[in-house]
């Protein structure tokens, strides 16, 4: 699997600490909807590092486009978010990853439910659903620390026909929100999620405590083992970084 | 450093170091485990970390016991994969 340039393009602030970045990627031979990527970064004096992030939409010609949340004295993630301009090379390769993806070709209802960065490989899916015009019914779970830290605010607000959106609130709810913020619980997939018996696929990602808890729920409340799948994000918006070079010293970029 | 009580993520993320590897996708491939016998696939294995140490490496656990499964280190020029815990791989192939 070669390393390719990937030439910045376009930008979408999605948070304060959150970007998308869109790649140009010549040659770039598509993807399904919940693969992901290997970006690497090479510095000056030939230091790399190199870190796993998801696409967040699906194939579009050359174009790949990565949500990335800024980690705090990260190595990689706040010079894609802050540091990388129209333009600006990076190194990528992919895609890779079978299991965790959605094909249009499904029939059976879906089910998603992301906490926090993890609704980036959930919104590939559910933007893959309405490039190949499917109406195979979605519902989205969407557990977030406070109504500032909602990714793709504008499309989750008006989503298409056959798509349900709701929201789990665990910091800081909004002022109209009927009861206060707390983790996500059997009531939210419950009530947000489909009745097992309409056998649904469901799809939950984000960090591991957010992924075990929804999936004993959805485990719990009936559903087939065999139709969930998980997806355990690290902290940087992405599955952790194989292989990333370890830190040899403090980076700003 | 305590890096193998808390998983980091899972087998998804084994995916660009298999590829490196393997011509198929090998997070759909059946892993069994040599210890409990629990089958599934190689993305639901818990992943552990980099190995400390200088040849950074992922660890993936069984779901079931915790058994080791398999092991991947990437060091330069190689990569190495450790599957003593893997009673067998069933890997997924057109006709």
């Amino acid at each position: 699997m070669a390393w390719r340039v990937a030439t910045l393009v376009d930008t979408v602030r999605e948070t304060p600490t959150a970007r998308t970045l869109v790649f140009e990627v010549r040659g770039w031979p598509g993807h399904l909807a919940g693969q992901h990527v290997d970006v690497r970064l090479t510095a000056e004096d030939g230091y790399r590092a190199q870190r796993s992030y998801s696409l967040a939409g699906p194939a579009d010609g050359d174009r790949v486009a990565l949500t990335v949340q800024e980690v705090p004295d990260g190595e990689v993630s706040p010079y894609l978010t802050s540091g990388l301009s129209l333009g600006d090379p990076v190194e990528l390769r992919g895609p890779v990853g079978g299991w965790f993806v959605w094909r249009p070709t499904e029939e059976a209802p879906v089910l998603l439910a992301a906490g926090g960065s993890g609704i980036v490989p959930l919104m590939a899916m559910l933007r893959a659903r309405r490039a190949a015009g499917s109406r195979v019914p979605f519902r989205l779970i969407y557990s977030v620390r406070g109504p500032d830290d909602r990714y793709y605010l504008g499309e989750l607000t008006r989503p298409e026909a056959g798509v349900d959106v709701s929201y789990v609130y665990t910091r800081a709810a909004p002022e109209e929100w009927p009861g206060p913020p707390h983790r996500i619980g059997v009531a939210d997939v419950h009530t947000g999620g489909w009745p097992a018996e309409f056998t649904p696929n469901c799809f939950v990602c984000g960090p591991t405590g957010f992924v075990e808890t929804v999936a004993d729920i959805l485990v719990a409340l009936g559903h087939d083992a065999h139709r969930i799948k998980t997806e355990r994000f690290g902290p940087t918006g992405g599955p952790v970084a194989p292989f990333a070079a370890r830190p040899r010293e403090t980076r700003g970029g | 450093m305590d890096w193998s009580s808390e998983p980091v993520t899972d087998g998804n993320a084994l995916a660009g170091p298999l590829a490196e590897i393997f011509a198929v996708d090998m997070t759909t491939a059946l892993a069994r485990c040599a210890n409990c016998g629990l089958t599934g696939p190689v993305a639901a294995l818990r992943v552990y970390g980099q190995a400390p140490g200088d040849a950074p490496g992922m660890v993936a656990r069984c779901p079931g016991c915790t058994s080791v499964v398999l092991r991947v280190t990437r060091s330069p020029g190689a990569a190495w994969l450790d599957l003593r815990g893997a009673t067998s791989l069933r890997v997924g192939l057109p006709d």
